[in-house]
């Protein structure tokens, strides 16, 4: 492999083991936020217990979410230094304004909610997680803003060599970047829910602390319904705009190749693993497509035939990832609202079939998350920034493939290490249960 | 305005704010254990910088992201130019954080000395190789027309291991002195000491390292040209005096801020010395990152300035509160109810 193919294999490693560990941090610091305020406000010994138990799993996990994010930001000028060079002017400032605005937060005051128990009345010790919470969130804003920039680059202006830019409310307010930003937390919402589902659901299964376990599981599930709500029409959306902005990414979503209006949506696809087209197309829904795409039945949607090849997507990951990925988002809703109605009905002890298939479900959002970027990166593909900039013309020149090899093998070697330390330690503390 | 000198300045502000405050927890990191004897007594080593280690480190990362901002160029060469070695850095940081999250998790003597291995290791690595890095930086790369044309081994140089030593020492000593300010009493009287002893070696590292500058490197020519910036140098060595005077007469923690101000002083003099360069050629001063041909467009500076104008003052006041909320050392109780140790 050459230092291209090699550095975007380690970006993806890093950047989706990195992801591994933020997204849960988004959710799971609204809800140990809310469980700490309950306790402040009504001084109830149980929401104390549950907001020391699922605080300590979101410290755990924490770590390695913020060990992890330096080499993100450390990689682009080390494997992409071409790209750092052309776009920095404009790329790098929602990154420096994260780190300023919104990673000093958290990281000074995860400090104090763990240290300061005794030094901070039940409130401000509170209004510590709230904090961090609210960082957490700032900070997926400011980087997906960056992101965002590379979907749709926007407020910039050609000049010097370089991406200079011009209009910073652009940038701002992208909408392309808001939308995922909405997409990714509500993700990362609907992940908390089903974490704190799940490891209840091994409580109840075990008539450990029911009466905790319970309350808690009605939290993460009407967090998780309202969230994949969201997520589902954040998600929508989200289409929308990449069929506006991105064609050619819309296509390889849904593996069109012919160019046409009122177009159905084909239920059962399955794209030919050699050269154009679709080898099966069957049980369509008329219009269903172009509704989708455009909301309205008659749109034109662009089928990958009308691009140039150097300019498609790889279509099969990216098609396979999509559907996968909204097939999860259903299910999500359904299992949430499920657990919603049981909770609510105090119904869960009744149905441990439920219990266990929540259990199980654990890594189902995890995985969805997942495929959801590599629709949105690998969709991407060709271009590091879409339409200005090729990955190929991105990637540093003074870099060997040995030095990445080097780097690529240290960090899987390393990185799995870490992991598994930090999924034996959460499963070790969730199984422990919560004091008394 | 010029907007690109300002930015130079943010730019060493920002490395300095790291310097002066990874730069204790590092120190304590590698020679914490020295002070300490016994499990109890590593434990309170550990806590003492518990909740600061986190917070510090975002100035690395804020000076990164800057970088980014303001001198692309700059970035780009620095990361990849220097791929192995930043590497290093990366992972010692990683494991560095890993440990201290991990040390306290199971309760296991072979469990906390792994980690406290991989602390120790890892934080002497980040601290050298910070001091590797800007000895190269200080000293000028092999910079040609296509970019870095040395070797990985060709940054190890002496003039660079020199510098790293130097780094050791300063963050051996500011750590010393945190503990002997911040930890239980018997830990606290031992990092007095191990401080007084590592001050003789801190000087007579920095003054090595001046000659050396003075004979390998360009870095004293701004202090012969405009004799006002000998200040900071005076200062660094003003302070360093200061801080062995208030640690001979018991005063620990008035030392460390004194200590603080020496490394504060001591990285402003380099930036003063390397100014308008950043990453400057050996080969041909054409080649030279500088202020003038690797700065951002002036729209982008202008912003970017506001944001940290606006935003800087506002981290170092909570950072500020959070020093004094944890003020005091922690009792048994708390460290317990932290869930750390």
């Amino acid at each position: 492999m050459d230092t291209l193919a090699l550095s975007r294999l380690q970006f993806a490693v890093t950047a989706m083991f990195h992801f591994i560990f933020v997204p849960l941090t988004l959710g799971l610091g609204w809800l140990t936020a809310w469980f700490e305020t309950r306790y402040a406000a009504s001084g109830d010994g149980r929401y104390l217990s549950m907001t020391r138990f699922w605080g300590k799993l979101f410290l755990i996990n924490f770590a390695l979410g913020v060990v992890t994010g330096i080499t993100m930001e450390f990689q682009f000028g080390m494997n992409w230094a071409e790209y750092s060079k052309y776009v920095g002017d404009i790329f790098g400032a929602p990154l420096a304004i994260e780190a300023t605005s919104a990673f000093f937060l958290e990281s000074t005051f995860i400090g104090v909610w763990v240290f300061g128990w005794e030094r901070l009345s039940r409130r401000a010790h509170a209004g510590a997680m709230w904090i961090v919470a609210f960082a957490t969130n700032m900070s997926a804003l400011w980087i997906l803003l960056a992101n965002g920039w590379m979907q749709r680059p926007v407020g910039y202006v050609l000049r010097n060599g370089r991406a200079e830019m011009m209009d910073f409310r652009a940038l701002l307010l992208n909408p392309y970047g808001w939308i995922e930003f909405f997409h990714t937390v509500a993700a990362g919402w609907v992940i908390a829910g089903f974490f704190v589902m799940g490891v209840s659901a091994w409580h109840l299964l075990r008539r450990n602390q029911e009466e905790l376990f319970k309350l808690s599981f009605g939290a993460g599930a009407v967090f998780a319904l309202a969230s994949s709500l969201l997520l589902a029409a954040v998600g929508d959306i989200s289409a929308v705009n990449t069929a506006k902005n991105q064609p050619a990414k819309f296509a390889a979503m849904e593996s069109v190749w012919e160019t046409r209006t009122a177009a159905p949506y084909t239920l059962l696809t399955v794209p030919s693993l050699s050269g154009e087209g679709n080898s099966v197309e069957a049980l369509k829904i008329p219009y269903a497509l172009s509704l989708m795409a455009f909301h309205s039945p008659n749109a034109e949607v662009k089928g990958l035939k009308d691009f140039p090849t150097q300019d498609r997507p790889p279509v099969l990951p990216v098609f396979l990832s999509f559907r996968a990925m909204v097939g999860l988002g259903l299910l999500f809703i359904l299992l949430s609202g499920a657990g919603s109605w049981l909770a609510g009905k105090d119904l869960l002890q009744n149905y441990p079939l439920y219990l266990k298939v929540m259990l199980y479900a654990i890594p189902l959002p995890y995985i969805a998350i997942q495929l959801g970027w590599i629709v949105t990166e690998i969709g991407r593909q060709p271009w590091v920034v879409y339409g200005l900039m090729r990955t190929a013309e991105g990637v540093s020149k003074t870099i060997t493939p040995a030095q990445v090899w080097l780097s690529l093998g240290g960090f899987t070697v390393f990185y799995a290490a870490l992991g598994i330390t930090d999924i034996w330690l959460l499963a070790k503390y969730a199984r422990k249960g919560m004091e008394g | 305005m010029d907007y690109a000198k300002v930015w130079f300045v943010f730019w060493a502000v920002l490395w300095t704010g790291y310097f002066a405050l990874d730069g204790f927890d590092l120190g304590v990191g590698f020679s914490g254990w020295l002070a300490a004897s016994g499990d109890a007594e590593r434990r309170d080593v550990f806590a003492s910088i518990g909740p600061f280690w986190d917070g510090n480190e975002v100035w690395l990362v804020t000076a990164g992201g800057a970088t980014f901002a303001a001198f692309p160029p700059v970035y780009a060469g620095l990361f990849s130019w220097l791929y192995p070695a930043l590497l290093l850095i990366l992972f010692s940081l990683i494991a560095r954080g890993a440990a201290l999250e991990f040390r306290g998790k199971v309760q296991s003597a072979s469990w906390r000395a792994f980690w406290e291995r991989t602390a120790a290791v890892s934080s002497f690595l980040a601290a050298l190789l910070f001091g590797v890095a800007f000895g190269n930086l200080f000293r000028g790369l092999e910079i040609g027309a296509g970019g870095y044309q040395g070797t990985f081994l060709g940054l190890l140089n002496p003039y660079s291991l020199l510098t790293g030593l130097l780094f050791c020492a300063f963050f051996f000593f500011h750590g010393q002195l945190w503990l002997s300010f911040k930890a239980p009493a018997p830990v606290a009287a031992r990092a007095a000491g191990l401080a007084l002893k590592g001050w003789y070696a801190l000087i007579v590292l920095l003054l090595v390292f001046v000659a050396a500058s003075r004979l390998g490197t360009g870095l004293l020519g701004n202090f012969m040209a405009r004799r006002a910036l000998l200040a900071l140098p005076l200062l660094l060595f003003a302070a360093l005096a200061a801080a062995k005077t208030l640690l001979a007469r018991g005063l620990p923690g008035k030392a460390f801020w004194a200590s603080f101000a020496a490394i504060v002083f001591f990285s402003l003099t380099g930036f003063a010395g390397l100014y308008p360069n950043m990453l400057a050629s050996r080969l041909d001063p054409a080649f030279s990152l500088n202020v003038y041909n690797s700065a951002s467009s002036p729209y982008t500076l202008r912003l970017m300035a506001a944001v940290v104008v606006v935003f800087l003052p506002v981290v170092i006041g909570y950072q500020a509160w959070v020093y004094r909320l944890f003020r005091t050392p922690f009792s048994s109780e708390e460290l317990k109810k932290s869930g750390m140790y």
